[in-house]
């Protein structure tokens, strides 16, 4: 039998816990309700232990097997700019900037940080006639997107570079395929911008835009983004530890060089290339953005295949139909818009290519870097 | 354990304390857990045997309570009707077979229902003849002791289970040369196995009598405590089970506070320091001491939060349904010497193996008197502490593992029976020392037990030595 005392303790801790959970549930409804005034990409994304109490990363975060990579994806620019070691202060006065933004080439998939275009730069210890030092810095994302180069070129610009090193690839162009790559989708504010203010052939309301609704903008619709920005916290111990960012796996499968009779490219078969649908717009916008800073557009290079049915493909991604107009038509446009323009698409031999056409080994990276090299330095002392 | 899978048992437990406040508890307890060693069992590459993995547990509670119990106990009601019930249950989960192709309440889709029957069957005719013709003598219970004991070396020897894997495929027609020794995930096994041989050497020391198999069941399978702990002395928790209480304010408080305690200990803190903790793939990367070491102490933290969070959770659901299990952890990394260390963490485990282990063997080895104290005492620890690594593994880490604390503790002990005079001398006229020894204890063991950790986390012997050695900037 309960005791009157006992009793009477009973029904104070019933309200005491009936109490603790109204304010509990309180709490939460106004916290989420706030969270959901803080607009997507707001600045306290750059609340970040990268560069205070870890080294920057030399390379924008993207991992698809974070435990292994030590580096994970995650679409918040300003969480991804916070890790970068670009971050890491005020540009000093005795500095050449570099940025390179691009695909997954440039950021360098089954490449260590310095065997990249951008980790060779400065490992040259360039320096500029009138005595700044070289620094190059890798902004590089893996996916095939102007239009995602255009955001990321966008935001870089506030780091005061003095040159900006673009490589591109044809399957980067289409305009088809701007919007829906993951970063460009998750960011429909910056993009929808840049396609008006440069007036791109884009679909400011493409379907492929990720809009967040009022409860995608709470504290329970956000948690997967806060959890990746906490996590890539965590893993900056092991990045910085280790030095490791990515996956290198032992065995991967190689670059395809041997291809079914197939012309086809995005849909498109033989005949003349759309150009109109290419979205070489973007690279426009970009010199325009860029102003006075040089900007150096790099057709980057491919695997050219010998393999069965070469003859019609170059490689997985490109039929020669396709792949030659285009490469003639970005010549022609560098010519007229005054672009600095270099066109390495087969400087690399075959064997040189790690798990795609476009991925480069260590020894096909400095081959890349030292063809370009002459340019580089030309620009660097204009 | 998932947090959805948690949160779920944890619902049930209040659920369950509402719906059956007396003493239809008991039964309720009984459909729960078994449903829930079920439904908790992951899947795993061999053919059902996620069905018969808790299959198995069911049947060995049956056969150690047989050995357990004399011939009266098949005249009571109350025997039949556990047996019924437990039945009920798992015919249910069989039939399930036939309203999903993928598991509705076990993993993957239940055998047919043919072979469950044969192996109820087999369970319950032999627990049937050990019960009328067997009786709770010493020999059959040392069997019973015995065979749990060759079941867990099986499971817990890679070897050993890689063959039974292997076995096992040929059984269920799958290619016996994609075992692995992982394959025989068990879950549970382990603390099951602890708590029927807790109850079977009680019985041959005439500690334990008269057990229910209702209450054997509840108390083997309790679903809190089914995966983690802790581990429960029948005779305490039958006290729980006899006495049924109504839901009271300071309870749902007490253990709201210890499962609020628990998912931030599990959920937030262990598995943030998962990610940076040390691991077999991520020590040879380290490229500098500094580092290791803050990644090996975020190790130690993790295992501590990891396993503290679960006995959190384990004793909060408890409390839902009415029940004070025992504490695993207390303040263990805050303990000025090993000893006390060992006397606070998983102190449930470390208190079974000084109950039926360490305390009879030093008293044999004593009454025999052929081994001088130091000796007895060095070969104790050691043992105890040898058999608690293995039961984490029969491997060479958890042996060295087992041999760094054995050690450990002979030395402390050694050391404290020579220091402790002198150093109550001198802290006696300076205080402030006690001060700087209690700190400076709890520093070195805090360094002691996580450089044992290094023998835990790592596969080989070898690994762990690389690791060991690079944390002192030797090696490569």
């Amino acid at each position: 039998m309960m005791t009157e005392e006992h009793a009477h303790e009973n029904q104070q801790t019933s309200k005491f816990i009936r109490n603790v959970l109204i304010k509990g549930v309180l709490l939460f409804m106004i916290l989420n309700f706030l969270t959901a005034l803080i607009p997507a990409g707001s600045s306290l994304g750059r609340l970040s232990l990268y560069n205070h109490v870890l080294p920057g990363r030399v390379r924008l975060p993207f991992g698809e097997n974070p435990q292994q990579a030590y580096n994970l994806s995650l679409y918040d620019l300003e969480v991804m700019f916070a890790s970068h070691e670009i971050e890491a202060g005020p540009k000093p006065d005795d500095e050449f900037r570099i940025i390179l933004i691009g695909d997954s080439a440039a950021w360098g998939i089954l490449l260590e940080p310095q065997d990249t275009l951008a980790g060779l730069i400065n490992q040259d210890n360039l320096k500029t006639a009138d005595g700044r030092a070289v620094r190059a810095y890798n902004l590089a994302y893996p996916s095939m997107s102007l239009l995602k180069d255009l955001i990321i070129l966008e935001k870089a610009l506030t780091y005061q570079p003095d040159l900006i090193i673009w490589p591109v690839t044809l399957q980067s162009f289409p305009n088809k395929i701007q919007i829906e790559t993951p970063l460009v989708a998750n960011n429909p504010d910056r993009a929808k911008s840049l396609i008006e203010a440069y007036d791109l052939p884009l679909n400011p309301e493409s379907e492929d835009f990720v809009l967040p609704t009022f409860w995608d903008r709470t504290l329970i619709g956000r948690r997967r983004a806060i959890l990746d920005a906490t996590q890539l916290q965590l893993y900056g111990v092991l990045w910085a530890s280790t030095g490791i960012d990515q996956t290198y796996p032992e065995d991967y499968t190689p670059a395809q060089l041997d291809f079914e009779k197939d012309d086809s490219f995005v849909g498109w078969y033989t005949g003349a290339l759309p150009l109109n649908q290419l979205a070489t717009n973007i690279l426009k916008a970009g010199a325009e953005m860029a102003g006075e800073i040089p900007v150096l557009v790099v057709n980057e290079p491919i695997l050219i295949s010998d393999g069965e049915n070469s003859d019609i493909r170059y490689n997985f991604f490109y039929p020669r139909w396709a792949y030659d107009q285009y490469r003639l038509n970005l010549a022609e446009r560098s010519v007229y818009a005054d672009w600095s323009y270099v066109d390495l698409w087969d400087i690399i031999p075959p064997d040189e290519f790690t798990n795609s056409a476009v991925h480069l080994s260590s020894e096909g990276s400095l081959i890349y870097y030292q063809t370009l090299k002459p340019t580089l330095a030309r620009l660097i002392n204009q | 354990m998932s947090l959805i899978n948690i949160l779920i048992l944890i619902v049930s437990a209040l659920l369950l304390r509402f719906a059956f406040p007396g003493k239809l508890r008991r039964w309720a307890l009984l459909v729960v857990s078994t449903l829930a060693i079920f439904w908790l069992q992951p899947a795993l590459p061999i053919r059902n045997m996620d069905f018969w993995f808790p299959l198995a547990t069911l049947g060995l509670i049956l056969l150690s309570w047989a050995l357990t119990a004399d011939g009266d106990q098949l005249k009571q009601k109350r025997n039949w009707l556990a047996v019924a019930l437990t039945l009920a249950v798992v015919l249910i989960i069989a039939l399930t077979r036939f309203i999903s192709f993928e598991g509705l309440i076990t993993a993957t889709r239940p055998p047919q229902i043919h072979q469950i029957i044969i192996a109820l069957v087999v369970f319950i005719s032999a627990a049937y003849l050990l019960t009328r013709y067997a009786n709770p003598t010493e020999t059959a219970l040392s069997l019973g002791i015995l065979a749990l004991l060759l079941i867990f070396l099986v499971l817990k020897t890679p070897i050993l289970s890689l063959y039974s894997s292997m076995g096992l495929r040929r059984l269920m027609a799958q290619d016996p040369a994609l075992a692995q020794s992982t394959d025989l995930g068990w879950l549970g096994f382990s603390y099951v196995a602890f708590r029927l041989i807790h109850t079977l050497i009680d019985r041959m020391m005439g500690r334990l009598k008269d057990i229910q198999l209702d209450e054997y069941l509840v108390y083997t399978i309790f679903f809190p405590a089914f995966i983690a702990g802790p581990l429960d002395r029948l005779q305490r928790f039958r006290k729980d089970l006899d006495s049924p209480t109504p839901l009271t304010a300071q309870e749902v408080l007490a253990a709201g506070k210890r499962l609020a305690i628990g998912l931030f200990r599990k959920f937030i803190l262990a598995d943030s320091l998962a990610i940076i903790a040390i691991s077999a793939s991520n020590t040879s990367q380290v490229n500098s001491a500094g580092w290791l070491w803050l990644m090996l102490f975020a190790y130690s933290f993790q295992l501590f939060f990891d396993f503290a969070g679960y006995t959190d959770i384990a004793i909060g659901a408890g409390l839902f349904l009415g029940f004070t299990l025992p504490e695993n952890f207390n303040r263990p990394y805050r303990q000025p010497s090993l000893s006390l260390f060992w006397n606070n963490w998983h102190m449930t485990l470390t208190q079974w193996f000084r109950g039926y282990y360490f305390n009879p063997v030093t008293r044999g080895l004593r009454r025999d008197g052929k081994l001088s104290a130091p000796m007895t005492i060095l070969f104790t620890q050691i043992s105890t502490m040898l058999i608690i690594g293995l039961w984490h593994g029969v491997t060479r880490s958890y042996l060295v593992w087992g041999a760094w604390h054995g050690l450990g503790l002979f030395i402390h002990n050694r050391w404290s029976a020579f220091s402790s005079p002198k150093v109550a001398a001198v802290t006696q006229s300076k205080p402030w020392l006690g001060n700087l020894f209690q700190v400076s204890g709890i520093l070195f063991t805090f360094l002691f037990v996580s450089l044992g950790w290094i023998w835990f986390s790592m596969p080989t012997v070898g690994l762990g030595w690389q690791t060991f050695t690079r944390l002192f900037g030797l090696g490569g």
